[in-house]
């Protein structure tokens, strides 16, 4: 199994050369970007290091209330993520809670789904299987559901005479706003889509090259691939419908009214 | 409690036979100050005052499209007792902007053929249907929007600025069809600027500025309302 080659800090540090290369692009083309660029090498290097820190820890615990707990703060981060990619936000804490919500409930769904079904661990939860399984699942889920919720709201604001029209002539809510939230789900679902069509053909995916290179036979790496995949697809799915539903229900009421009060003011870009 | 009960009907019965169509009391938004008016069947009333002045928030108020609180009857009943797009289709609004949210004229209509000789009378040719909306005129939009609104048949029409866009045959055709609904039976309240169009169309007059709605006095004929 651990047929890998392990990597020496010396071999590290040598390859970070060609982020010095592009910093030095940046100052002789005047980019700008030179002094961001050092910044964001360095915070990767920085998280990588304390995330490998704590999977180590993590992996030779095997605890349920560890696993659980990292699996938590996980989401929430991917919570904030999702929030802070939107345009203009639901008020009032709807944005994150709606964002958090919708992608625990289907990320978690599918993990245990997959931990309990294709590969059943023992124990179930353990954290070698579940966390990265969670990890990309969640990774997944959060541009769809920050897709989905972007454009359910950008859309409701610059298609609201439309959506009027049609409440006016005495249409429900739900009918008055299908097509915007049709045209949601339609993005939120569009990476997937994109992604598993390139797969194999345009892009060798991180997680099937990564057990490749790990050692493990193509044949076996691409069965993996192939699940996560499913599971992408069906996490994102299940994640952005719950969250474009709830925008839809939380941006009209109970009189069947549009309510973009309940949006924020576009951040200054 | 049986006398009371009987004294109870005899009342709302007769509030029934004398009450107005619409009513509207103490309607009020976080910027409409407390409105009160209320509409006869087959009259219309005129809405005036300074853009700005909150007769677009009247209208929506009045139509449930903004949050809103106060007293607002159909025939009696009560606005909160109906859902909200129940109570549109009693009460329709004509924004003075009308949307749409398909590419055809055909595609916003339940029914083209049943709109058809409305549109003829609107000077709208009978292939209209298949017109794309983004090549529609402004005073195309307007009149498409307001045989939209009167296909759903409601009782009461709240129009704002149903004519600011068409040039004076088309208003001529307009309020000649509006004024025949009027005549039978139809609500109206009408948006304009126009005072001449004003004074045409309606006997009673609300003046709307700074988001205070009140009555104006008025001695004139109008011209096609009863």
């Amino acid at each position: 199994m651990s047929s890998y080659i392990s990597l020496s800090y010396w071999q590290l540090a040598a390859t970070s050369v060609f982020v010095l290369i592009d910093a030095a692009l940046s100052v002789l083309f005047g980019l700008r970007v030179h002094r961001s660029l050092l910044f964001a090498a360095v915070r990767m290097v920085v998280q990588l290091a304390l995330i490998g820190a704590v999977l180590t820890t993590l992996f030779s615990l095997v605890s349920p209330l560890w696993t659980g707990l990292a699996a938590l703060v996980m989401v929430l981060f991917a919570g904030h993520e999702a929030a802070w990619r939107q345009e203009r936000r639901l008020s009032g804490g709807w944005s994150y809670g709606l964002g958090t919500g919708s992608m625990m409930m289907s990320s978690v769904v599918v993990t245990v789904f997959a931990l309990l079904t294709a590969l059943q661990p023992n124990p179930w939860y353990d954290p070698r299987y579940a966390i990265p399984l969670l990890g990309m699942i969640l990774g997944n889920c959060m541009t769809g559901v920050g897709l989905g919720l972007n454009t359910l709201t950008t859309s409701l604001v610059s298609r609201r005479p439309g959506v009027e029209a049609q409440l006016v002539l005495g249409a429900s809510r739900q009918a008055a706003t299908a097509p915007v939230t049709r045209g949601a789900l339609r993005s939120a679902l569009m990476p997937v889509i994109n992604s598993m069509a390139a797969t194999g053909v345009v892009s060798l995916p991180g997680m099937m090259t990564g057990q490749i290179l790990g050692g493990v036979p193509p044949a076996e790496a691409v069965k993996y691939q192939i699940l996560v995949m499913f599971l992408i697809a069906g996490g994102t799915g299940l994640g952005a419908v719950t969250a474009v539903l709830g925008g839809v229900y939380r941006l009209t009421d109970a009189r069947h009214r549009l309510r973009l009060d309940r949006l924020t003011i576009p951040r200054a870009a | 409690m049986l006398t009371e009960a009987l004294a109870r009907r005899a009342d709302r019965s007769d509030t029934r036979t004398d009450s107005p169509l619409l009513s509207v009391r103490d309607l009020r938004t976080n910027l409409l100050k407390p409105a009160s008016f209320s509409l006869s069947a087959g009259e219309c009333i005129a809405v005036r005052g300074p853009s700005g002045g909150g007769k677009t928030l009247l209208l929506r108020a009045i139509a449930d499209l903004d949050p809103n609180e106060g007293l607002v009857c159909l025939d009696g009943r009560d606005r909160s007792a109906m859902s909200g797009p129940k109570w549109r289709r009693l009460v329709g609004y004509l924004p003075a902007q009308p949307g749409w949210w398909a590419d055809t004229v055909g595609e916003h209509f339940t029914d083209w053929t049943t709109a058809l000789p409305v549109a003829r009378e609107l000077g709208l040719p009978d292939e209209a249907k298949d017109w794309p909306i983004a090549r529609l005129s402004t005073g195309e939009r307007l009149r498409l929007a307001l045989i939209r609104a009167l296909m759903v048949g409601p009782k009461v029409l709240l129009l704002d600025e149903p004519t600011a866009a068409l040039d004076t045959v088309s208003v001529k055709a307009a309020e000649s069809l509006i004024g025949a609904r009027v005549r039978a039976g139809l609500a109206v309240v009408w948006v304009t600027h126009d005072m001449e169009q004003a004074t045409r169309v309606a006997v009673r007059r609300l003046f709307v500025s700074g988001g205070q709605v009140q009555e104006e006095e008025v001695t004139e004929c109008p011209a096609i309302s009863r």
